[in-house]
């Protein structure tokens, strides 16, 4: 694709106010889900509670903002800008369908997983400069947590890069167009007529699964919110939009974790049956894995950090090590 | 987990957790030494809601006392009142008759099953799972709105009186009380498959705040944080009172003496408290619900009286010293909470705050009645 000036604007603004939109409708979403979960109705009010968001956004956006005796002015007010920034930033390179991609990259996996770490970055700064004992520690477990969830993620995401050999999200989606049996979430695949067979590829899914919600800080994972241990953990002392702008990067984390499953496992804009691809086989996707997070989220209990730990180190990177071993193996022998 | 810890002199930080902290359900505050997440020393801090409850029962009558009793533990109160008006009939000697003490059992143990199903809920949201807090509300409204029915009140019961009480049931209420049996035994079984059972949940809490017998021991721990230890004492058997000795039920115990046992007594409590209602209202006399002779001024005689009774949370006691007139010369309370609060202090050292927190649930700690 030509990119001229006003081609990035363009594709930069549609990016922002996608994001921007779904994080304000999923924090409905989820409050309506949540609703249905527990039985009692949520937010109703007004078209099934739809003008909900944006008197949640005037709210926080008239409220002062606060920032606490002896805190780091200048990191209190950056990290809530960094939990934005880049999961904006990482819709640029997400392939919607076909046409639909702001700026395909070659290197767009590398591109979302070095804009994802900066989230990370984000939770230790709030932590550390808003002076709260309670923040501090929930930086520190956030960022431990980070931190060992994107080693599994990744050697993850090289399996799935070797089998498609390109690092370039459109054409991972089109190494698995013609149909579900060729999505990379299924052990056989036959697309573009190559016959390949990787009988792990079901868990290297799970694992990701398992990976994206804990990047996202989302339960059972939320170890950096632990509301009932460490009050809010690192947001503890924003009010204002600095809360708004860390509640919208939730949000924006999680449609990336759900676009990136999508793309690299269930086939992207791919139809099951290889009808009709297009972007909606692609929202359509992206939403049902969101509310499978969403569902998650109010069912389990929170886990524990070493817990939390154990589970990356001990289990989830000496499998998708030995799966990517696996899948070297085979490559060769295909 | 309780992990090794090798503190350098100016290394740890005190985390005040309280008065207002999510985990500490009200007015609590712990004072923690901490090593990272790991806690070196706690102290637990009262007083910030005192109330002089036992000062207000030397200066006040007995029936004057009688509301103040179910202002400690708002959530299980009417095991609270109980306590009281059976010591008061045992100083006077107030007959009651049996309808009455019947309908008290049966009282006692509707809250006994609506407190630990509002624990139940906390404690789960403790642990991070909002949905069964809400299906646990659910659950206890039906109680409530049948209690509120018989007795007036939804949390706070002054619904018996020396000698009876003030209210009696019709056939309404126990229709109803028999429809609602059912359905809680249909939760608990839904609980058991939605919380018991997960793995997140069980890895929370097994093994996780080991309180030893010994322990209980020392610090006259009760009810079911004693039972989860494996101490067989439940007020209802050891020393009867009411009707329970003609009552069939179970008393459970569990030796993990871990988060998880303490968890477990108490859904099996819930258990118990519907088969000791089902009983009650089969074998319901019929009668009067109040004496026919019944002083108007409650002066007992001079002497020391003492009551126990088994409220949700453990063994209430309840000390009358009565020098002959009107009010008591000395009005003590043994509150359960206050007793297993303080097993806390000694049993997290060298936890997680997170396991200390999750364990501090489990200890089913309200504020109110261990700030008395």
């Amino acid at each position: 694709m030509d990119l001229t000036i006003f081609n990035a604007v363009i594709a930069v603004v549609i990016a922002i106010a996608f994001a921007a939109a779904n994080a304000a409708y999923l924090v409905l979403a989820e409050r309506r889900g949540a609703g249905r979960i527990q039985r009692r109705p949520g937010p109703n009010v007004n078209l099934f509670g739809m003008l909900q968001p944006p008197c949640d956004g005037i709210k926080l956006m008239t409220k002062q903002l606060m920032i606490p005796g002896g805190a780091d002015k200048a990191l209190f007010m950056v990290a809530p800008v960094l939990a934005m920034a880049p999961a904006i930033m990482s819709f640029v390179t997400i392939p919607f369908s076909d046409t639909i991609v702001a700026h395909s990259m070659d290197i767009g996996v590398l591109m979302i997983f070095a804009f994802a770490s900066l989230g990370g970055m984000s939770i230790l700064l709030a932590g550390w400069g808003s002076r709260n004992k309670y923040g501090v520690m929930a930086s520190v477990r956030a960022v431990s947590q980070n931190i060992s969830y994107e080693v599994p993620m990744l050697i993850t995401v090289i399996t799935v890069v070797m089998m498609t050999g390109s690092m370039n999200l459109r054409e991972i989606t089109l190494s698995q167009a013609g149909g579900f049996w060729n999505w990379n979430i299924f052990p056989v695949s036959m697309a573009d007529g190559n016959f390949m067979l990787q009988p792990l590829m079901p868990v290297s899914f799970l694992i990701f699964y398992i990976c994206s919600l804990a990047e996202t800080n989302r339960a059972p994972f939320d170890l950096g919110e632990a509301e009932s241990e460490l009050v809010a953990g690192f947001h503890t002392e924003y009010g204002s939009m600095g809360f708004g702008l860390f509640f919208m990067g939730e949000y924006a984390n999680i449609v990336i974790g759900a676009s990136l499953i999508t793309i690299l496992f269930l086939g992207g804009w791919d139809c099951p049956l290889g009808l009709y691809p297009g972007v909606w086989w692609f929202l359509l996707k992206i939403y049902l894995l969101i509310f499978s997070f969403i569902w998650i989220r109010w069912t389990f209990p929170r886990t524990t950090i070493y817990g939390l730990l154990n589970l990356s180190w001990k289990i989830l990177i000496p499998i998708s090590l030995f799966n990517l071993l696996l899948t070297a193996g085979l490559l060769k022998v295909f | 987990m309780s992990g090794p810890i090798s503190i350098q002199p100016g290394e740890t930080f005190t985390l005040n957790v309280g008065p207002q902290h999510p985990a500490t359900h009200g007015v609590l505050r712990v004072k923690m030494e901490m090593d990272g997440e790991y806690i070196v020393q706690a102290e637990t801090v009262l007083g910030y809601i005192h109330r002089m409850h036992e000062l207000m029962g030397e200066n006040r009558t007995y029936p004057q006392v009688l509301p103040n009793l179910s202002r400690l533990d708002y959530l299980g109160a009417m095991g609270y009142t109980h306590g009281h008006v059976l010591a008061v009939e045992r100083a006077a000697s107030i007959e009651v008759p049996e309808r009455a003490e019947y309908i008290r059992v049966l009282m006692v143990e509707l809250n006994r099953i609506s407190s630990h199903l509002f624990w139940f809920g906390a404690f789960v949201m403790d642990l991070g799972g909002f949905t069964p807090l809400m299906y646990a509300i659910q659950d206890r409204e039906h109680i409530l709105d049948l209690m509120e029915a018989v007795t007036g009140s939804r949390l706070t019961y002054c619904y018996f009186r020396f000698g009876g009480l003030y209210n009696d049931v019709d056939d309404d209420f126990i229709g109803a009380v028999r429809a609602v049996i059912p359905r809680l035994r249909k939760s608990l079984k839904k609980y058991a498959a939605l919380v018991t059972g997960n793995i997140i949940f069980r890895k929370r809490l097994e093994d996780i705040g080991p309180i030893s017998a010994e322990m209980c021991r020392k610090y006259g721990a009760t009810g079911p944080v004693a039972r989860g230890s494996g101490i067989d004492f439940d007020v209802r058997k050891n020393e009867p009172y009411s009707m329970y000795p003609e009552f069939d039920f179970d008393v459970p115990v569990y030796h993990e003496c871990d988060s998880l046992a303490r968890y477990k007594v108490r859904m099996d409590e819930m258990e118990q408290s519907l088969r000791i209602i089902e009983q009650g209202l089969d074998k319901l006399p019929d009668g009067p619900i109040m004496p026919k002779k019944k002083p108007k001024l409650i002066k007992p005689p001079k002497g020391d009286y003492y009551q126990a009774v088994e409220t949700a949370r453990g063994s209430f006691g309840i000390r009358i010293v009565s020098d002959g007139s009107k009010n008591a010369y000395r009005f003590k309370l043994r509150s359960p909470t206050y007793s297993n609060m303080h097993l806390f202090d000694e049993a997290c050292q060298g936890m997680m705050i997170m396991d200390a927190l999750a364990m501090m649930g489990s200890l089913d700690l309200v504020i109110p009645e261990i700030d008395r």
